[in-house]
């Protein structure tokens, strides 16, 4: 590896973080943004202009509060949970490529922060430690509702990742590869986006990931009519900082994520027509430059609407009960996406690759007979 | 016994698999939601955009002047004795002669001060006066006090000053401003 190389690889890497933790402060403020919105408020708008600042106020706030270490905390394990949290949210997004390539000179270098062949089981790996954080972090606190919050995400995770997995291996299937570029790569039209091969692992793991990254309905961990403040209640100060600003981390990168696997990533329609106008009116270099750079705009707004996405489903579904959670889980995902897996498997020895629309078909054919076959709800003639 | 037609009957039973996939419900929910995110915000930038409060609001003291420019309090003290809270209190002095453009009676309030934090506001004693000399002003509040001194307010806060004459039900006081735009607001 040339040092030019290195140096642009360095550079990319630098930049992907200092995003990944740009993209993570405005999603708070995005958050209480559109939470407003979302209930007919106008949220915040009193720091700067549009209330842009917010999130500097807020984070000066978190370092001024009082750094508190319970008595009976085990105080390094303390410590050590929300770094956790916080080191492994902000790994995870090393794999995920941003864009197509970027040339100068004779060097193609690709606008991702590693290229490796496992990213998918990378980015799993790293997603199923960062339940080491929480549990950390709920376990040292010596306290009872922070322990429960902790076994809950911990029991949660480990239930969703499952589901989760298996509806990545019906792509995984297709594409033959587990490196996160050649998935992008392979839907590069616009009718081979995941989404329309795959429509059922994708209703399963957008769910997943809303119970990877704790959002509503899945808030369980933290669920503060029930668990006081969840798994974070003896935190204050940065550290409650940091696992906040986790929570966001994963929101950001589970979006980056779900938009390279199944939207295609940095594809958009008729994205080879636009990249021969540029390289046939701006030379091979600037024009491919370009190209790249539209492609990553494209990628970054399919990431602000997932974002937004999980934000509007906050506001939206009331948390789920725990047996709920767990038979939704269990009794639901899990053998759905094995059925995924094992129609998308038949589809693939003919070489036809929509046949989990099958499936989507026949589950709609099922719940629409099912209702027309219940017993109307009566009318509940209430004038009595 | 019926108290509202919106009421709806619990029932227990079994969900179809329709119901059981949540989805459509949550499609339905993301609608209305949605819905709300583009609706227009009632909400009313409030230090900067106040909003008309009614002809009956009670705000900031007045003691009124008559058409000639002369205060109509007389100093009776029936204020202070209405007062609920004893905010009030006043000194009385004898109009002497020169002063008849000054003071309509023949007794006049030499000190007349309210302790602006025991105020209520309930309006008692514009409702005792029979001289129609204290008014709740219904267009101004009572500033939010930043410091200890300056709470009892004197003759020079309280009476009205001849270019800023009070009238109950002026209608040009509708004037006020009440919706913000959002993008000049949301500074």
């Amino acid at each position: 590896m040339d040092l030019t190389v290195l140096l642009v690889k360095g550079l990319i890497i630098l930049v992907i973080f200092g995003i990944t933790l740009l993209i993570a402060t405005y999603s708070t403020y995005a958050e209480r943004k559109v939470a407003g919105f979302l209930q007919d408020r106008l949220g915040p708008n009193r720091a700067g202009p549009f209330g842009l600042l917010q999130p500097i106020a807020d984070a000066g706030k978190m370092f001024f509060k009082e750094d508190f270490i319970p008595a009976q905390a085990s105080k390094w394990l303390f410590i050590l949970g929300p770094c956790l949290a916080m080191l492994t949210a902000l790994m995870s997004s090393a794999v995920i490529p941003f864009g197509d390539s970027i040339r100068f000179g004779e060097y193609t270098i690709p606008m991702q922060a590693i290229e490796i062949n496992i990213g998918v089981l990378y980015i799993f790996g790293v997603v199923s430690l960062g339940v080491y954080g929480i549990m950390v972090g709920g376990w040292a606190s010596n306290n009872k509702f922070s322990l429960l919050g902790a076994i809950r995400a911990a029991s949660q995770n480990i239930s969703y990742e499952i589901a989760l997995g298996l509806s990545l291996i019906a792509i995984l299937m297709m594409t033959g590869s587990l490196s996160l570029r050649a998935i992008v790569e392979e839907q590069a039209t616009f009718f081979e986006w995941n989404v329309f091969t795959q429509p059922l692992g994708f209703i399963i793991f957008l769910t997943c990931a809303f119970a990877e990254c704790n959002r509503t309905p899945f808030d369980l961990p933290e669920c503060e009519t029930e668990l006081v403040g969840g798994y974070h209640t003896e935190y204050s100060s940065m550290k409650l900082g940091f696992y906040l600003f986790a929570e966001y981390i994963n929101m950001f990168v589970s979006s980056a994520f779900i938009s390279s696997l199944y939207f295609g990533g940095y594809h958009y329609p008729f994205m080879n027509a636009v990249h021969d106008a540029l390289t046939g009116s701006m030379g091979e270099i600037t024009g491919h430059n370009i190209a790249t750079a539209i492609g990553t705009v494209v990628f970054f707004a399919k990431i602000f609407f997932f974002i937004f996405f999980f934000m509007w489903v906050r506001w939206t579904i009331p948390r789920f009960r725990y047996d709920q959670l767990m038979n939704l889980g269990w009794k639901t995902l899990i053998p759905l996406s094995i059925l995924n897996v094992v129609v998308t498997g038949a589809g693939l020895l003919y070489d036809i690759k929509y046949t989990t629309w099958l499936i989507v078909v026949v589950m709609v054919v099922l719940a629409v007979m099912s209702s027309a076959r219940a017993p109307k709800s009566q009318a509940a003639p209430q004038r009595a | 016994m019926q108290l509202t037609n919106r009421s709806k009957q619990v029932s227990n039973k079994e969900m179809t698999l329709a119901e059981k996939m949540y989805l459509p419900s949550i499609a339905q929910g993301l609608a209305i939601t949605i819905k709300h995110f583009f609706m227009k915000k009632p909400t009313i930038q409030y230090p900067e955009v106040k909003r008309y409060l009614g002809p009956v609001f009670r705000g900031h003291h007045v003691l009124k002047r008559d058409e000639q420019g002369r205060e109509r309090c007389t100093a009776c003290g029936l204020c202070a004795v209405a007062c609920p809270a004893e905010a009030i209190s006043m000194i009385a002095a004898e109009r002497k002669k020169g002063e008849e453009n000054l003071y309509r009676e023949e007794k006049y309030a030499a000190v007349y001060e309210i302790n602006m934090l025991r105020c209520i506001f309930c309006g008692l004693c514009e409702e005792a006066c029979p001289k129609q000399a204290i008014y709740l002003r219904h267009d101004r509040m009572v500033p939010v006090f930043q410091e200890r001194d300056g709470i009892v307010y004197g003759k020079d806060k309280l009476v009205e000053r001849m270019d800023d004459r009070y009238v109950r039900m002026n209608s040009e006081v509708k004037a006020t401003p009440t919706e913000p735009s959002l993008t000049k607001a949301a500074t």
